[in-house]
């Protein structure tokens, strides 16, 4: 009975110090939101995004790297998304357990764990110096649509997977070929989950800062880019620049928030958009 | 003609499915074919020359000596292997105090015959010259083929990559300070990390658990940079006024900041190990009179063991490749760290700060990019070693 008492009391320490512990964490991330949203939120006016950044980013805006960040999110998603689908629908529909599909598999998982300050070297070496294409918004794009390729490629592979094989079966059973089915059959139902991933894709390829440094990001640039071989600013890269090395470092930190809100209000619109298309998906799928 | 073109929209699929591999193999190239252009790099500053006596004994120097002896460090030959006589370190400004202006000329057109007379009759000479001083029949000891080893590189204690007359690249401080700051996060992130997969796992309600997976996608979801921000303006200041340093920038705000960042993966990695314990296994402990508690630690821990250590690896992964986050919060002072409290160098971080500054193809620039190759070593490590883990569980 004792005994019985002893384990009953452990099993309360225990399991209450890992509900302490998770709410510790949550309460991390509540921290971090909370800090830059509450610092942040006082600078954001509609001068803030739609000016260019003045007296030594001092003052002014951050549209320029607005702008910069939502074009290398437009041409990382043109190289990425393409490519990345292709590649998942190869791996799950037509290599589905060969060896080709299990060698690509481990290389996208490797991929995926390169750093990204080595996909920065990478897209130095590769497009700015050996294809000349210049600190441009080409080679970022293309350095940020390669870092985010294994991330669009598991998506896509994941969420073929989800589909059950009886519709395969019964598409081909019709008299479909496999390409018909894939096109009209898997990928139209697949089709939510991808564009999840998508999104989640598009969150991740905002922030990188490391990639961009060395393939296209300006210190500072007052003007648009005008074709794709321009530099351009970028929201994570300004928000390092001015926050580190800045002229004065002091006098930006209001620019900094703002910054960093910025970034934190794109990442959450991100996620929740995500989930919302997840549940409105899924209920679609349920009521069918 | 229908089969046709699927078979080309097959090969279309094929060819965007090798792109991943593709990369990886042109990473390895323009990597390794950059970082070895270090080892072809001259010990000496591109453009000069050490010229010794021609009597002495010792022709060669590595960059760490050369360091020192222009240091003043080292002062005699016989620390380098010669003879026991002290060095005169000469430089081309010092020329003057041998020479005067006219016996060099009004355009310096005698500096290359005096450069070699005076190496001819000093004994414990090094010279540091230009190239284009030096004359056609030198009267000494030229040291320009030497090239830094990879003893230089793998075994150097410095990391000055701008010093002169012989950069330093040495990559012990950097390797260190990675290491000392992953260590760090990944002590402070296990314990959460496992504890919120247990909990979720095993503990939480299923409403509680929706509540809360998202809030940890959204944890890996906020931009390294923003982190680093956020470890600039509060954890540094902190750790500075607690534990009263001059500097707040440390190892130790690197392990924080990296910490957190390596949680979402350590907690959905554990928690998916968790998951994947067969039902069966749980109920048949609970019916032993097994406290839930215990059933935790004696049946599920175990059995999810190799997961656990997956999420251990790949959380130490990555915090080895993060860049910004670090470069923002530890000081990067290229240094041997001997505590967590003092500032620290990693080596994303040295790529991050430095590349932009290393002119292309410069020794420093090739230095960069063997910091690079090693990164992607150990990540590949990880990798493949995660791979191994979890075919391993499969196996038994």
């Amino acid at each position: 009975m004792q005994n019985n008492q002893k384990k009953r009391i452990s099993q309360a320490i225990a399991f209450t110090l890992f509900k302490l512990m998770s709410y510790a964490v949550v309460a991390i991330l509540i921290l971090i939101l909370g800090f830059i949203i509450s610092k942040g939120i006082g600078v954001i006016s509609w001068e803030f995004i739609s000016t260019q950044p003045e007296e030594g980013m001092t003052q002014g805006g951050i549209y320029p790297a607005i702008v910069g960040t939502f074009y290398l999110i437009l041409g990382s998603s043109l190289f990425s998304f393409p490519i990345g689908i292709m590649s998942g629908i190869y791996m799950n529909e037509y290599a589905a357990n060969n060896r080709v599909a299990t060698f690509i598999r481990i290389m996208t998982n490797n991929l995926s764990g390169v750093p990204s300050v080595v996909f920065g070297l990478f897209g130095m070496a590769l497009f700015v110096n050996t294809m000349n294409f210049g600190d441009s918004i080409l080679a970022g794009s293309l350095t940020l649509g390669l870092l985010s390729l294994p991330l669009v490629i598991r998506t896509t592979e994941e969420s073929l997977k989800a589909i059950d094989n009886t519709f395969r079966e019964a598409s081909l059973a019709l008299g479909a070929t496999k390409l018909q089915t894939i096109q009209k059959v898997i990928l139209p139902m697949a089709f939510p989950n991808i564009i999840t991933g998508l999104i989640l894709s598009i969150g991740r390829v905002s922030g990188e800062t490391a990639p961009i440094l060395f393939t296209v990001a300006a210190y500072f640039l007052p003007q648009l880019p005008t074709s794709i071989f321009d530099q351009v600013m970028a929201l994570p890269y300004h928000l390092y620049v001015i926050s580190t090395s800045g002229t004065d470092i002091e006098a930006s930190r209001g620019m900094a928030y703002g910054t960093a809100f910025v970034l934190i209000a794109i990442i959450l619109m991100v996620n929740i958009l995500a989930s919302v298309l997840r549940s409105y998906f899924s209920k679609k799928v349920k009521m069918n | 003609m229908k089969r046709f073109f699927e078979k080309i929209v097959e090969g279309l699929l094929l060819i965007s499915g090798s792109i991943t591999s593709l990369t990886i193999l042109l990473i390895i190239i323009f990597l390794f074919k950059e970082a070895s252009g270090l080892f072809k790099t001259p010990v000496v500053e591109e453009g000069y020359v050490l010229a010794f006596n021609k009597e002495n004994p010792v022709k060669h120097l590595n960059s760490y000596q050369i360091k020192q002896i222009f240091d003043s460090e080292i002062t005699n030959w016989n620390e380098v292997g010669g003879n026991d006589m002290p060095i005169e370190v000469v430089r081309l400004s010092d020329l003057t105090n041998y020479y005067t202006e006219e016996e060099l000329g009004a355009e310096f057109e005698h500096i290359p015959a005096k450069a070699s007379e005076l190496t001819a009759k000093t004994p414990g000479i090094v010279l540091f010259l230009p190239k284009q001083y030096v004359a056609e029949k030198f009267d000494g000891t030229l040291l320009d083929h030497e090239t830094i080893r990879p003893g230089d590189f793998f075994g150097g204690k410095e990391w000055y990559p701008t010093s002169t007359p012989s950069a330093q690249f040495g990559l012990l401080p950097l390797i260190l300070g990675t290491f000392w700051v992953s260590l760090g996060a990944i002590l402070l992130a296990l314990p959460f990390g496992l504890a919120v997969a247990v909990y979720l796992a095993e503990i939480a309600t299923m409403r509680v658990r929706n509540v809360l997976k998202p809030l940890i996608e959204l944890l890996a979801g906020i931009p390294s940079v923003v982190y680093g921000f956020f470890g600039l303006v509060i954890i540094v200041p902190f750790l500075q006024e607690f534990f009263g340093l001059a500097v707040g920038e440390t190892a130790l705000a690197g392990s924080i900041i990296l910490g957190i960042m390596a949680l979402p993966t350590i907690i959905t990695v554990a928690e998916d190990a968790m998951r994947t314990v067969p039902r069966s296994m749980k109920e048949a402990s609970l019916a032993l009179g097994a406290t839930h508690w215990q059933t935790v630690y004696k049946v599920i821990i175990p059995y999810a063991k190799s997961g656990i250590m997956s999420a251990a690896v790949l959380g130490i992964g990555r915090a080895i490749g993060e860049t910004m986050a670090v470069l923002m919060v530890t000081g990067n002072a290229a240094v041997i760290p001997h505590t967590l409290l003092e500032p620290v160098r990693t080596i994303p971080a040295t790529i991050a700060a430095e590349l932009g500054e290393a002119p292309v193809g410069s020794g420093h620039y090739q230095a960069l990019f063997a910091l690079g190759a090693i990164l992607f070593l150990i990540t590949m490590i990880i990798s493949i070693s995660v791979e191994f883990i979890s075919k391993k569980k499969y196996a038994k």
